[in-house]
């Protein structure tokens, strides 16, 4: 599997951006290292860069929900025309479906590094299925709500309500999207060592944006109904 | 598989067909030019329409009858309408901040020279660098549709200003001409630029924290890849804040929710929800949208002039054949300002209305930035001091950097104080504060580049004895438009107004107001100089080597024009910092950052860090 010659830590060890805890070789400051270290140009640090992109759009999107959750707040405590919408029940079912996705997710992970292509890829059948069926899940919330007459522009809690779940489930599509680039990665043969490291860096990557779709939907669940409740 | 088989890894040929070569490229440098000349076009726009608006406001009622051929819903019988005004004011500001103060800084020079200065071969993304300069350029198309289709004749696009501040925006065709479909677009425009900024800004950090090549220490980078490193980390928290904004917006307008809009709102003579054309709406907060907005804004004006402080600082370095002035503190500065710059932007807001505790709080926070503004300007400064300056024209244009970023910033103090900024807000003062610093600043820092890595980018040395008369007009010019408009502001100015006419008080300011306009024609004219230059050089100008300044960062270990791959497959390795300039012992006044050290450097111990000279 994906070992390195020159580094001195497994490939599956991650810290911040799938990297090393460790200043690293990068030599970052430390006059010692300085950067001359020869295991800087190992497949590691090249793959690395699916991790690193992948936390720094993860960043990125965490802002775009930040200032969501702040217009959020704000506009619940700025008028009195906020009418609290009862919770649609389905959504249990969402959280049940895109948290046992996350599971899932994690299991192929593991399988893709331990080896275990056939595994590997069914899991991944699993998490898409699974994420599918979240996103049925919430499509039911929104019919629920229509058929009892809310819509977006019914009143403040049901806008948001549409609105940070759609911006939920656009992300989530991202996420499909990456499972099926998984999928059709998983042919591929992983006999060289810099595919097979540049693989699983591109699982990590797309597990990580699983796992922060998942956290983040549990996250939006507890601002909408527990937020303000009366 | 060892380490030596890996760094020799083959050559990387350029692609062969045109379309792959020259539009849809995966390489940086190519994107790089494309930024640029996505830059260089919408900054025509831009111009062409400041001098529309010194042309009203320094001749009101004139009729120039080509202005009612080319607009007669705006221009009827070739007077300009305020409507047709304020909506060249909206369009101008949007231009230039999104497409030219955005676009030529960081996509296009940040794209072209970062990977190359650190070592890289590209992008550590190259088709996400591709899609971002794609979707920036149909973010640019949107708003130029937004001119054809703004909904109502009299006006090309919006009226809102950059700004678009709710009610306003929010309330649809309802609220009067520019209301419409070009609000729409505008509001659309910009959340497809923010999408574009985001893949950029992903793209340069992920390329700057994985890519350096061996020996490219952080504190070994040129001050320009910090630059840029911070402007794209500012880029990226910000830009999603204001989209998240964008898309509240766009709901308010189109979908009936009430996120801006307040309830029992009286427009164009109809009560919110007694009208089909107005349904109703309730408590949404107008100030929730200029939060979200200058959340974004502030530090979208770093986004502006980081990158010109990075390259001024390059610049000054080399044409000064000096280290810079305390590298570490540079560095810093960069990203105390950087981070201060997410803490101010309530700044923007004291006239709106906020408890004078938090307007406190801001102000504070504001001036403070004067610190790591004030640590750069020193260490400008004194990177020149006692130097044997060379007087080229991207020094030239450096130093007009460092003398308009203090002449727009000491303003920034004097608006700062909430007590200062309550009278003052509205009024040319502002105006010919921001312009100052972020715009005119902003832009000599992109000249100095253009100039300065001109000759890496197509083999070719512009012509220096143009670029001279180029950098005197308008370094004459810019302080012509923009004091008088302080003077302006002081008088009581009001911003934004098609006209003056009828404020007696003002009307002894018209000549001022009309010498301006000479000389922001005179001005905007000389830049065509620029233009003619930039086009002859590339054909006629003198054949450029790959080092011409006598300059010691990566770029210039490098061929010029860059192959392909940037260095011809065999990435270079880094040895010393970036400014190593009149090394004493040292047998020329420059030593490249690929320069192995010598023995009794690495004895003495000299040499790790570039910045301890």
């Amino acid at each position: 599997m994906a070992t390195t010659v020159t580094g001195t830590k497994p490939l599956t060890k991650t810290g911040f951006g799938g990297g090393s805890k460790s200043r690293g070789p990068n030599g970052n400051g430390s006059p010692k290292r300085n950067g001359h270290r020869d295991a800087f140009f190992d497949s590691r640090s090249a793959v690395n860069r699916y991790r690193i992109g992948m936390w720094v759009a993860m960043a990125s999107i965490l802002m775009l929900f930040t200032a969501l959750s702040s217009a959020y707040i704000v506009r619940a405590a700025s008028a009195n025309d906020w009418q609290p919408l009862r919770m649609p029940r389905v959504l249990l079912l969402s959280t049940a479906l895109i948290i046992f996705s996350s599971v899932t997710l994690e299991f192929a992970r593991r399988k893709l590094k331990s080896g275990e292509q056939s595994a590997h890829k069914r899991l991944l059948v699993l998490t898409a299925l699974l994420g599918l069926g979240f996103l049925g899940s919430q499509l039911f919330a929104w019919r629920g709500l229509a058929r009892q007459g809310i819509y977006i522009s019914s009143n403040p809690h049901s806008s948001f309500f549409y609105l940070l779940t759609a911006t939920h489930g656009m992300h989530l599509l991202g996420g499909l999207a990456g499972l099926g680039f998984l999928m059709s990665r998983s042919r591929l043969s992983t006999d060289d060592e810099l595919a097979a490291a540049k693989r699983q860096a591109q699982t990590d990557a797309v597990s990580l944006y699983w796992h922060f779709m998942d956290f983040l939907w549990i996250y939006l669940f507890l601002l909408l109904f527990l937020w303000r409740q009366q | 598989m060892s380490v030596e088989t890996h760094e020799a890894v083959h050559r990387h040929e350029p692609p062969t067909s045109f379309i792959r070569k020259y539009i849809f490229s995966l390489d940086h440098k190519v994107i790089g030019i494309q930024y640029i000349l996505l830059a260089l076009v919408a900054v025509i726009v831009g111009m062409a329409m400041s001098v529309l608006m010194r042309m009203n406001l320094s001749w009101p009622g004139t009729n120039w009858p080509i202005l009612a051929t080319l607009f007669p819903g705006g221009a009827p019988g070739g007077v300009i309408n305020p409507e047709f005004y304020l909506s060249l004011v909206t369009m101008h500001g949007t231009i230039m901040v999104f497409f030219v103060l955005t676009t030529a800084p960081q996509g296009g020079f940040g794209n072209y020279f970062l990977p190359i200065q650190i070592g890289a071969e590209d992008m550590a993304f190259p088709v996400l660098n591709m899609l971002s300069f794609w979707v920036t350029l149909v973010g640019f198309i949107v708003i130029l549709s937004a001119i054809f289709f703004s909904g109502s004749a009299s006006t090309i696009g919006p009226i809102g200003g950059w700004t678009g501040y709710a009610p306003l925006s929010a309330l649809g065709q309802i609220a009067g001409p520019g209301q419409g479909m070009g609000m729409n677009l505008w509001i659309i425009s910009i959340a497809i630029f923010c999408v574009g900024s985001l893949l950029g800004a992903l793209n340069f950090i992920t390329t700057l924290l994985n890519m350096r090549t061996r020996g490219m220490s952080l504190m070994r980078m040129p001050l320009t890849c910090w630059a840029w490193f911070t402007t794209a980390v500012l880029a990226l928290l910000s830009f999603p804040v204001l989209l998240g904004g964008g898309i509240l917006l766009l709901l308010d307008r189109l979908a009936g929710t009430s996120f801006f809009i307040p309830g029992g709102l009286y427009v164009s003579g109809i009560l919110s929800g007694t009208n089909p054309s107005f349904p109703v709406h309730t408590g949404g907060s107008p100030i929730l949208w200029q939060h979200l907005f200058w959340f974004f804004g502030h530090p979208e004006v770093y986004i502006a002039i980081l990158p010109g402080m990075g390259a001024t600082s390059h610049i000054l370095s080399t044409f000064a054949r000096k280290p810079v002035f305390g590298y570490r503190a540079m560095v810093f500065a960069i990203f105390a300002i950087g981070l201060l710059g997410f803490f101010v932007w309530g700044h923007h807001m004291f006239i709106s209305g906020m408890s004078p505790y938090s307007a406190m709080t801001f102000s504070i926070l504001t001036l403070s930035i004067g610190v790591p503004s004030a640590v750069k300007t020193f260490n400008w400064l004194g990177t020149l001091w006692g130097a044997r300056i060379r007087f080229t024209t991207p020094m030239l244009f450096a130093i007009g950097f460092v003398s308009l970023f203090v002449a727009g910033g000491i303003t920034g103090l004097v608006l700062g104080q909430t007590s200062l900024d309550l009278p003052m807000h509205d009024t040319y003062f502002v105006l010919a504060h921001f312009h100052l610093v972020m715009g005119v600043a902003s832009i000599f820092g992109m000249f100095a580049a253009t100039y300065f890595w001109f000759p890496k980018m197509f083999g070719r040395m512009m012509s220096e004895s143009l670029g001279k008369i180029h950098f005197w007009i308008t370094f004459v010019g810019v302080y012509c438009i923009f004091v008088p408009m302080h003077v302006m502001g002081l008088v009581g100015m009001p911003r934004r107004y098609a006209q003056f006419t009828e404020y007696t008080f003002l009307t002894r300011l018209h000549p001022l107001v009309v010498f301006v306009s000479v000389v922001a024609i005179i001005t905007v004219l000389t830049q065509f100089l620029f233009y003619f230059n930039l086009i002859w050089s590339i054909f006629k100008g003198k054949k450029a080597g790959a080092n011409p300044w006598d300059a010691t960062t990566l770029e210039w270990t490098t061929a010029s024009p860059p192959p392909h791959d940037n260095f011809a497959g065999v990435l270079p390795v880094v040895y010393r910092g970036p400014y190593e300039f009149a090394v004493p012992g040292a047998p020329n006044d420059f030593v490249m950052q690929t320069e192995p050290e010598t023995e009794t450097e690495r004895v003495g111990g000299n040499g790790h860090n570039g910045h301890r000279h």
